[in-house]
């Protein structure tokens, strides 16, 4: 009957970052229509929450997906230390060209983190602010993404 | 089809440790969880039963039954244990969120006589949590 389950492990890592919501796409008026007050030139910033959730076989030695220490060690490197106290526009590449909303947040580090070979990482769901959260788990693409395939 | 879900808390002592593997690693594998005197949680449950509401109550399942299950099946059996020498169903398993969330599915499903059971959380922290549910039925 057990065989039939299906376990994930669900494990939450913080952030803090600046962003500023604008398009170079739209003119200032737009810009500023479409995002309002994220639109500030200066950006402003979030203390977000990356939930991230890995599926696979639970190891009968262990009685673990994957090790907790291995998991953490990856998105600490690949999230964490790339994200945290840092501008998502300027610092991370993935934004110079795609507007770092949470939608784009989520499937970026939802495609940082497909590299990792211990567990199937599921999905990310990312709480932008206590009252805002936002999740994938696949398929769609950054624009940049795609033409890099 | 509707969700419904109850949350309960129960606290409880656990250790990591594998007799078939040698004490350096154990202690490699499973860290300061490894600790032979054990250590404890503040665990948090949260049951998702799915179901049509029934016609005449409104209910997918009356919450004073799907809480005295709780009660029963849960709370007593694991609030306040050490769960590797007093939960029975653990005794052969390490007591990692993955294992626990497991046995809690398989003791609460055959209890659940109205809906389904669909979905069983199990956080062992605020940051870390394991969820049970059947293979293709989508996480809600």
């Amino acid at each position: 009957m057990s065989d039939d389950l299906k376990i994930e492990l669900g494990r939450r890592y913080n952030f803090a970052a600046s962003h500023r919501l604008h398009s170079e796409a739209l003119s200032e008026e737009e810009n500023y229509r479409v995002f309002g007050k994220c639109n500030n030139p200066f950006g402003h910033g979030h203390n977000y929450v990356a939930e991230i959730y890995v599926s696979g076989k639970v190891n009968p030695a262990t009685g673990m997906i994957v090790n907790l220490a291995d998991l953490d060690a990856f998105v600490e490197r690949e999230v964490v230390e790339a994200f945290d106290h840092k501008s998502l526009n300027q610092d991370v590449p993935a934004f110079r060209d795609a507007v770092p909303t949470t939608e784009n947040v989520c499937i970026e580090i939802f495609q940082r983190l497909q590299n990792f070979r211990l567990a199937k990482v599921e999905r990310v769901r990312i709480e932008e602010t206590g009252n805002n959260s936002f999740e994938y788990a696949g398929e769609a693409l950054l624009d940049h993404a795609r033409s890099d395939r | 089809m509707v969700y419904l879900t109850r949350k309960i808390d129960f606290s409880a002592s656990h250790l990591y440790h594998n007799p078939a593997l040698s004490a350096e690693e154990n202690k490699r594998i499973f860290g300061k969880c490894n600790n032979p005197h054990g250590h404890g949680h503040n665990y948090t449950l949260e049951v998702t039963i799915a179901g049509e509401p029934d016609p005449v109550t409104g209910m997918v399942l009356d919450l004073k039954e799907l809480k005295q299950i709780l009660e029963q099946e849960i709370t007593r059996r694991m609030d306040h244990r050490f769960l590797n020498y007093e939960v029975a169903e653990l005794r052969d398993q390490i007591p990692t969120c993955e294992n626990i969330v497991r046995v809690i599915w398989n003791l609460l499903e055959p209890k659940i006589k109205q809906g389904h059971l669909h979905k069983v959380r199990l956080y062992e922290t605020p940051d870390l949590f394991a969820e049970c549910y059947r293979n293709g039925a989508k996480p809600a």
